[in-house]
């Protein structure tokens, strides 16, 4: 037993080195208080050794805990996912919150510890230890959207982030009861077992609505998407960047790892559910946010969209379908980082220049980052070839594949719509004379974490079989 | 020697990253000028090696497929295992293409060196230039679907940020706009029709679809979905009709890229792919004949609304869709030899066109309208003599290379099994009206009293941009000898040598060598005779007898509006698609008040701010539960779902 | 079976008469001099009835979560504590990180200063 015990921390050393590195931020903060500049490298050294030790385990499956966790190559994808977003983000974040006045260390710890929480996701093998990870994750959320204390917009944002977030975690918290009920265990592995005699009993159907529900409400699908334009807009940009990015990876991490992994629906009326949410929030998404005039609002309507793009992949139900996924979110994050990332730069002291109009002329005053942020748009919009081009792909291929042609042509016909509302930005940047005060100074680090999105975005666009092959481990 | 064809691609490429990166520190126009056209200009000494080299080859060994590197690849044994590969397929009519894209791509390199002086986007001009002419080279070198639609959109990339060039004027904007979004219509096509294909073929390579597709019967119905989006993606990018619409705008950019990429390269693209999948087609009879009909009509369209227009470069431009019409045709009729023929012939004389057009407006500094022009002939000589001689060719006037390539596909569409008696009356009404409209340009700029202002004072282009012309006039008059058709006593070289790419498509349409008709000969006299009559009666017009065009003006008004408003096809758009949509997404905006917000920047900021603070205090009081009672009814639209299923 | 539970319903029984039995004697024992403020509800000190609509200290808050939370842990050790023996080591090492975690907790909370009142 004690071996064991052994192995099993070995096998989780990433999540367990993520965990002391928040508690050693704990301790620093306790010792010496408000140094903030370091907690910013702690949490940088520590989520970097979290990557070293995600290589170091290695690639082959291996429960632990008594089977509550898995580690393998599904957990180390996404959790690659979650620590790079978590890196760029601290990175991106320091001069940000420096700019606003809120460099706090206690940001680096919460960051930290919502990562332990996506990676307990992309790690659980029981409906527990998922709710855990959510929990763990959205409470360091609540107070990241609410960081900015003296800013009304934050703290609405999140108040009503937590309102619904604690009613979605009910009914997360109901729909694993209701599983337990029927099946006996909250084991993934065991419901997958024995899935074909309980996936027809109603309690059993309830209690799946139910999970659908929360993981629809974290990843911000329609009807689930309400609190998302509210709270994006009023969080700190790069909260906001946090939330689109890594939370919606952790949200569609555990939305995978319970109905594509265990649940096997494919085909059958759970799907599509699945395929009408995705539908909906397709074309909710896009149309609403060609009227947004606040780019931080148009990317929140931008990632309900997107989480409709992935949904499809999921609706699709198939191995074209995982794959979509999994490029889409690589690609999907990448590009929020650095479009945020950009957003927070511009962004002055009083929370202003956030609007379609402050961006006229950027390229004439900044050239490059106008450059990176057309780069972004282009991937948003699915133009190849960028990184995003290739997760529509994949996605709309598993629809066809699954027939479900139907949303496959939807999904091409509302990215029709969303080039305009990305391309809208580029041609203010490019064709339009600006008011020339936008004041950016952006540091060496942010620079730098652009750059590297940008660069990823185009190495995924051009050589994609990098993730393809990574993903195809995952199977 | 073939295996240097990634040589060809690759330095547009370098040219684009030294421009895009070091452009902006370089200060001398010679040395970024001469570094973007000089990359292009070996690409094409390059690829005229390998070409000639090819010439010495036994047509079988023709086509060779240069592998580069794995693009996509699927490694594990999966439903979506595919894998693409980055390589080119040179063969006969990738190296013709290539020939023409860097060729004349050349040429408006050189030109725009004295047409874009002293203009402070300069470097950015000639990086964008090159990066054309890299996704270009891409699309027609291509030997898979998926790396040509990298090209496909590569150039449609570039286009719009050329045709938005000149950014600081609003419509250049919107212009560039309308064609990125119109051309995004026909992508869809081209992307669902590749969808397809992988769905159908299971593969994307070119070798292996044309392969597998040659054993079906011809009339499958896939095979006609198939042809009939991957030609909605044809329409979109060649401007054809109900697609066109962008064409004319896109005249705001710069007047070397209206030749470039507006006239000679990349509304080809359209054309060339339908020949590429020359097999696809001709396994659907019914697309073939949806393609002749649009190709034809849109000929015969255009054509109607550019003998009305005052514009010198939106003249051309709807040449240019006419045109396009007529190789849309000879596809259509399955002459694809023909098509690419007229589409080689007319990269040289439209380009020539285009390029004089902007040698008359760099002489009027920014004069674009020929009513306002008139007796240029003396003062630029150079360019009023090239000029005529491209409209001689473009008029079908023998032996310049137009009459070769249209009188080609006026007899296959005569003569073809898929072709008929209406479709060359059409295609043939259509040439008389080419040339009547182009010598009505001709006159009113450069011959006749000089109706512009004395403070104009117009004077003949630099060398640089008189060289490219004369080449091109050079090759605009013996262009077309490469295709002097057997009853003529040539030998038709070009459709010789492109026999082997299309050879499974005819063989699968029967069709069979050219013979001699005494007919043809009567059809063409009749061509030549009526082009003939439509240049005197011109220039009679224009030249002499001014008082009959306003009569004839004023007498059909009605008839003459609807030419001069280009068919009210823009305004019926706006209100038939563009206002319904703008409507549309404002009244289904979140619980209206967004338009609020969008009102309330129109109508002053005052009022937004009214709206907005309204807003506000009304979602602080209630709108979390409004979202709540959302979020319950769809977790009740679930259950009810699922479990009542 | 049923034998095992008779010394519980004892108790319950006992329980519950002693409790009525002493409620019932105090009642019939003490004396009874009511005044107004004697016969209102006893609420620790408070003032029983005035409007609810009234702010409170943000510090209360913050005392009674910190409470909730400490005390809601220190629930886990019950459970531990009667199963020491059969968990072992493993159990004694696990409670340790258990309790080291929210050891570090506290130290956080009291150097933030959450603990002092002004």
């Amino acid at each position: 037993m004690e071996n064991n015990y052994l192995a099993d921390l070995w096998n989780s050393s990433p999540i367990v080195c993520v965990v002391l590195t928040g508690l050693v931020l704990l301790l620093v903060e306790s010792v010496r208080r408000g140094s903030g500049r370091l907690s910013y490298a702690v949490s940088l050294v520590g989520l970097a050794s979290a990557g070293v030790l995600i290589v170091a385990v290695g690639d082959v499956a291996q429960p632990a805990f008594n089977n509550m966790i898995v580690q393998g190559p599904y957990a180390q994808f996404f959790t690659v996912i979650f620590l790079v977003t978590g890196i760029l983000t601290i990175l991106l974040s320091r001069g940000y919150l420096d700019r606003q006045g809120i460099h706090r260390s206690e940001y680096y710890l919460l960051v930290v510890f919502a990562i332990s929480g996506m990676m307990l996701l992309a790690y659980a093998m029981d409906l527990i230890v998922v709710f855990l990870g959510i929990e763990l994750m959205s409470i360091c959320l609540y107070i990241l959207a609410g960081f900015m204390r003296t800013r009304g917009t934050s703290m609405e944002a999140a108040l009503k982030y937590f309102l619904l977030g604690a009613f979605a975690t009910g009914f997360l918290l109901y729909g694993i009861a209701l599983i337990y009920g029927s099946t006996g265990t909250t084991n993934l592995e065991q419901i997958a077992k024995s899935f074909a005699e309980h996936s027809a009993s109603p309690m059993f159907l309830v209690g799946v609505s139910f999970l659908l529900v929360a993981f629809a409400f974290k990843v911000a699908a329609v009807p689930f998407h309400m609190w998302a334009p509210d709270v994006y807009e009023g969080a700190p940009t790069m909260v906001t960047a946090f939330m689109s990015t890594g939370v919606k990876a952790a949200g569609f991490a555990a939305f995978v790892a319970v109905f594509m992994r265990s649940f096997q629906y494919a085909g059958s009326p759970v799907n599509d559910v699945l395929a009408a949410i995705a539908a909906a929030s397709m074309i909710i998404g896009n149309v609403t946010a060609l009227a947004q005039v606040n780019l931080k609002r148009m990317l929140a309507y931008s990632s309900v969209a997107h989480a409709g793009y992935i949904l499809v992949g999921l609706a699709a139900g198939n191995a074209d379908g995982f794959m979509g996924i999994l490029f889409y979110l690589v690609a999907y994050v990448v590009v929020n980082v650095g479009a945020f990332g950009i957003l927070s730069l511009v962004e002055d002291s009083n929370g202003q220049k956030l609007s379609y109009d402050d961006y006229a002329g950027f390229s004439a005053q900044r050239p490059f980052l106008a450059a990176l942020m057309s780069i972004f748009m282009f991937s948003l919009a699915g133009i190849p070839p960028f990184a995003g081009f290739f997760g529509k792909y994949y996605v709309f291929l598993a629809a066809v594949k699954a027939d479900m042609i139907w949303l496959a042509v939807l999904g091409v016909l509302t990215s029709l719509v969303s080039v305009y509302y990305y391309l809208r930005l580029v041609i203010l940047m490019y064709f339009r004379e600006g008011s020339g005060d936008v004041a950016v100074r952006p540091t060496w680090a942010a620079m730098l974490s652009i750059g590297f999105a940008a660069y990823l975005v185009i190495q995924f666009g051009i050589f994609p079989s990098i993730v393809v092959d990574a993903a195809l481990k995952v199977f | 020697m073939i295996s240097l064809i990634p040589i060809v691609v690759a330095l547009p490429l370098a040219g684009f990253l030294i421009l895009g990166l070091f452009g902006s520190r370089m200060r001398s126009e010679t040395v970024i000028g001469t570094l973007g056209s000089a990359t292009v200009g070996i690409s094409f000494a390059v690829a005229s090696a390998i070409f000639v080299e090819m010439l010495g080859m036994d047509p079988i060994d023709r086509k060779q497929i240069v592998q580069l590197f794995t693009w996509i690849s699927t490694t594990t044994d999966t439903p979506s295992s595919f894998s693409v590969p980055v390589a080119y397929q040179v063969d006969q009519l990738s190296i013709l293409m290539t020939l023409i894209v860097t060729g004349v791509g050349f040429l408006i390199h050189v030109y725009s060196i004295g047409y874009m002086h002293g203009d402070k986007g300069f470097w950015r001009y000639f990086a964008y230039l090159n990066l054309f002419i890299f996704a270009m080279l891409n699309l027609v070198l291509s030997d898979n679907f998926l790396l040509m639609f990298l090209g496909w959109e590569g150039v449609g990339l570039c286009s719009y940020l050329l045709i938005g060039f000149w950014y600081e004027k609003k419509f250049t904007g919107d212009a560039a706009k309308k064609a990125f979004v119109v051309n995004r219509i026909g992508d869809f096509g081209f992307l669902l029709g590749m969808l397809l294909i992988f769905d159908r073929f299971g593969s994307l390579s070119f070798d292996t679809v044309f392969g597998s597709a040659s054993v079906l019967s011809v009339g499958t119905p896939v095979l006609m979905w198939i042809t009939l989006l991957l030609f909605v993606g044809a329409v979109g990018k060649s401007a054809q009709i109900p697609l066109y619409i962008w064409l004319p705008d896109a005249m705001a950019g710069p007047t070397p890229v209206s030749a470039l990429i507006h006239a000679a390269t990349m509304v080809t693209a359209g054309v060339y792919m339908v020949a590429r999948c020359s097999i696809l087609f001709a396994l659907a009879p019914t697309t073939l004949e949806i393609v002749a009909i649009i190709g034809g009509l849109t000929a015969i369209f255009a054509a109607s609304i550019g003998l009305v227009q005052n514009d010198i470069k939106k003249v051309l431009a709807y040449s240019t869709v006419s045109q396009l019409g007529y190789m849309f045709l000879a596809m259509g009729v399955a002459a694809f030899g023909a098509g690419i023929f007229h589409l080689m012939t007319h990269a040289f004389f439209k380009a020539l066109l285009f390029l004089g057009s902007g040698a008359v407006i760099h002489a009027m500094h920014a004069e674009q309208d020929i009513q306002k022009m008139g007796g240029l002939k003396k003062y630029l000589p150079v360019t009023y003599w090239t000029f005529l001689l491209a409209a001689i060719a473009i008029s079908g006037i023998p032996p310049f290379s137009g009459f070769f390539s249209k009188d080609e596909i006026l007899w296959k569409t005569f003569s073809s099994p898929y072709g008929s008696v209406v479709l060359w009356g059409v295609a043939v009404l259509g040439a008389a009206l080419t040339a009547f409209y182009m010598f009505r340009l001709v006159s009113l700029t450069f011959g006749g009293d000089e109706r512009f202002g004395k403070h104009h004072h117009p004077h003949e282009a630099p060398k640089t941009m008189t060289i490219p012309l004369m080449v091109l006039a050079a090759l605009s008059v013996i262009g077309g000898f490469v295709g002097i058709p057997p009853s003529l006593l040539g030998g038709n070289a070009i459709e010789h040598w492109l026999d082997p790419v299309f050879a499974s498509a005819n063989a699968k349409l029967g069709l069979g060598g050219h013979e001699i008709h005494a007919i043809e000969y009567v059809l063409m006299a009749l061509s030549v005779g009526i082009a003939a009559a439509a240049i005197y009666a011109s220039r009679t017009v224009y030249l002499k007898r001014h008082e009959i065009a306003e009569q004839l003006k004023n007498r059909y008004a009605r008839f003459y509006n609807v030419l001069w408003n280009k068919y009210y096809v823009d305004e019926g758009i706006d209100k038939a698609i563009v206002n319904p949509t703008v409507l549309a997404s404002e009244s289904l905006l979140w619980k209206g008040f967004d338009v609020g917000i969008i009102d309330g920047v129109v109508n002053g900021s005052a009022k937004l701010m009214a709206v907005a603070a309204g807003w506000i205090r009304r979602m602080q009081t209630g709108v979390v539960q409004q979202y709540a009672v959302f979020f319950v009814g769809g977790i009740i639209a679930i259950i009810f779902w699922l479990v009542l299923n | 079976m049923l034998d095992n539970y008779i010394p519980i319903f004892l108790m319950i029984a006992v329980g519950v008469l002693f409790g009525i039995i002493m409620v019932k004697l105090n009642e019939w024992l003490g004396p009874k001099r009511p005044s107004e403020e004697k016969l209102t509800t006893y609420e620790s000190g408070m003032e029983p009835v005035r409007t609810a609509r009234e702010r409170f200290s943000v510090k209360f808050y913050l005392v009674a979560v910190l409470f909730i939370l400490f005390d809601i842990e220190v629930v886990f050790l019950y459970p531990w504590a009667v199963s020491f023996k059969s968990l072992g080591w493993l159990g004694f090492v696990t409670m340790t990180v258990f309790v080291v975690i929210l050891f570090l907790g506290f130290v956080y909370v009291w150097r933030k200063g959450a603990l002092e009142w002004d």
